[in-house]
């Protein structure tokens, strides 16, 4: 199948994913290339099979309600673009 | 390296421990032969020289004390993509470029525990997506054996460290081939374990439900050392099993008489390099010289499937992954605006290359509405079905052998237009990653000088058997000690 300029545009705003011209262009043509490779499973009959999240059966992993120490507000914060005391600032959102 | 030679970790342990060499020269060492030859091959993101001989000295210390374990004192590079307290971790990436984690990855708690050194950060695929490491953001690695060629990826710096002599081992990760790929076209031993191993805590995430850590190492022997110190259980990871880690290195008997090893015809994939497949047929051959009863007729019919599945999974969980990159907590950001929106969709725009976002792309569109059951929950209904054909096979075979890559390393440039042809570079090793498996690479020949490599693939939690394996192979064959000259 072959992905619409638009639809490309749609799925960059879903991933809130900015494209330039050349890309939104070039995307949509690699895209529609790889998604045709994966017409291939339509041919694998799947009835009654359950779905793979990943590979182990797991059960819950619980933890003692235990006091421990955490990182520093410093250290959450050393990595933040733009810091405002003990804040990480960012952009209105309200306007 | 040392004077002009390369020490496995085993040899340099025995050097350590009877005092003839300390970890200091062996550290400086290494940083000298980075210094040397670093600039043609560009393995190394970040250098921690003065890093590497603080700890050196420690492990000195440790040692003249009595307290020494194989890897105290052994100098090691370490993938960029996991994370190192203080020491930026970048991924490779734009958006990363000066991001300094607050805290270590279980790995490196676990090797800093044991007095290892860290010599620096490995080059990678941007966000461990790709297969030649010239997607990074910074600079394309350049095979050891071939400068004019690729290392493979996406651990393609951790892979070209060793086999350039920059490292005695390093830690890169798998998501569907990155250790493996990488390890054959370099000609190192690669190996990842099974999904649950190793804990993915300070991992950077790509694919939650298939990256795993493992190492690279000069021989199977040293594999088992490094895995002994990196398994076990860690309750920081929610999907890291709890069952014992043997000492894998009691394993490595060389005997595999009686062993049963199938080989899948579906990994002689169309298009397969003639020289790959003749080197893969006779290193099979030397097993059975060895004893080993080998099927040549072992089906996974399910295999030529493995490829679309891995393909919609792992950019569907990439890019959930990746949305936490919103310019806010950390790595880059853009300013000029004044629009929430519009500097996050600008952040991700200048922050992201081109392969990362066609991924977050692809998964975006693939759990969307009106396509998540065509795409994503199909691919998840053919993962079981592919999972349970290896359960299947492995009633009847103890391990299973393949070829690593269909080919030998490509040169640099000549698969990055065609993203389709650089995904069937890790043909062979996606479907060990859908199902969990572990599984090793390790040299197995040369075409031209150019390495190939043999997968060894066994059941889950089946280290033992894969590493038994691959050992006794470099018992009776010495490709893995070749060294690249530079």
């Amino acid at each position: 199948m072959k992905l619409s300029r638009e639809q490309v545009l749609h799925i960059a705003r879903l991933a809130k994913l900015g494209l330039t011209q050349d890309e939104v262009d070039r995307m949509g043509e690699q895209l529609s290339n790889i998604l045709e490779n994966f017409e291939v499973l339509q041919n694998v009959d799947t009835t009654c099979v359950t779905p793979t999240a990943q590979p182990n059966a797991l059960k819950n992993v619980l933890k003692d309600d235990v006091v421990k120490p955490s990182l520093t507000q410093d250290e959450v914060l050393g990595n933040a673009p733009q810091r405002d005391g003990d804040f990480f600032r960012v952009k209105v959102v309200l306007e | 390296m040392l004077n002009g030679r390369q020490l496995t970790i085993s040899e340099a342990y025995k050097l350590l421990k009877t005092k003839q060499v300390s970890s200091v020269e062996l550290t400086q060492a290494a940083l000298d032969r980075i210094e040397k030859i670093d600039l043609q091959v560009k393995a190394i993101v970040t250098v921690t020289g003065e890093l590497a001989l603080e700890q050196a000295k420690k492990a000195d210390e440790m040692i003249a004390s009595g307290n020494i374990n194989p890897l105290t004192g052994i100098p090691a590079m370490i993938k960029d993509v996991i994370c190192t307290k203080g020491i930026k971790t970048t991924c490779s990436s734009k958006m990363l470029e000066n991001f300094i984690p607050p805290y270590n990855a279980t790995v490196m708690e676990k090797l800093n525990g044991i007095g290892a050194v860290m010599l620096g950060k490995a080059n990678m695929d941007e966000f461990a997506m790709g297969s030649s490491t010239e997607n990074s953001a910074f600079f394309t690695t350049h095979n050891p054996w071939d400068l004019s060629r690729v290392p493979g990826g996406s651990s393609g710096g951790s892979a070209a460290a060793v086999a350039a002599g920059e490292a005695i081992y390093s830690l890169g990760s798998d998501t569907g081939g990155s250790i493996r790929q990488p390890a054959s076209f370099c000609s190192v031993t690669g190996f990842k374990p099974t999904y649950g191993r190793v804990s993915r805590y300070g991992l950077i995430a790509f694919a939650s439900s298939l990256d795993q850590i493992g190492p690279f190492t000069q021989d199977v022997n040293d594999a088992a050392l490094v895995l002994n110190a990196i398994s076990g259980y860690d309750t920081r990871d929610s999907t890291s099993v709890d069952i014992p880690v043997p000492d894998y290195t009691k394993c490595l008997t060389g005997n595999i008489k009686g062993m049963r090893i199938g080989v899948p015809k579906e990994y002689f994939v169309e298009g397969m390099q003639k020289v790959v497949v003749d080197a893969i047929k006779a290193s099979i051959a030397k097993l059975e010289e060895l004893g080993a009863i080998i099927d040549w007729n072992v089906t996974l019919p399910h295999t030529p499937y493995a490829l679309a599945v891995y393909y919609i999974i792992a950019p569907s969980e990439a890019s959930a992954n990746l949305a936490r990159y919103d310019g806010v907590k950390y790595g880059y950001s853009y300013q000029d605006t004044d629009n929430m929106w519009e500097a996050m969709e600008k952040t991700r725009e200048f922050g992201f290359g081109p392969e990362v976002k066609r991924r977050i792309m692809l998964g975006t569109y693939a759990l969307s509405a009106g396509y998540y059951d065509a795409y994503y929950l199909k691919a998840q209904k053919v993962r079981t079905l592919i999972r349970n054909e290896f359960d299947e096979v492995f009633e009847k075979y103890d391990a299973l052998v393949t070829p690593t890559s269909p080919t030998v390393p490509f040169k640099i440039g000549e698969k990055t237009q065609d993203p389709i042809q650089m995904y069937l570079s890790d043909v062979c090793t996606i479907p060990v990653n859908i199902a969990g498996l572990p599984a090793i690479s390790i040299p197995a020949g040369f075409a031209e000088g150019l390495p190939i490599g043999m997968q060894v693939i066994g059941r889950p939690f089946d280290e033992a058997t894969v590493l038994k394996v691959a050992h006794a192979y470099q018992q009776v064959t010495d490709w893995h000690k070749k060294r690249a000259e530079l």
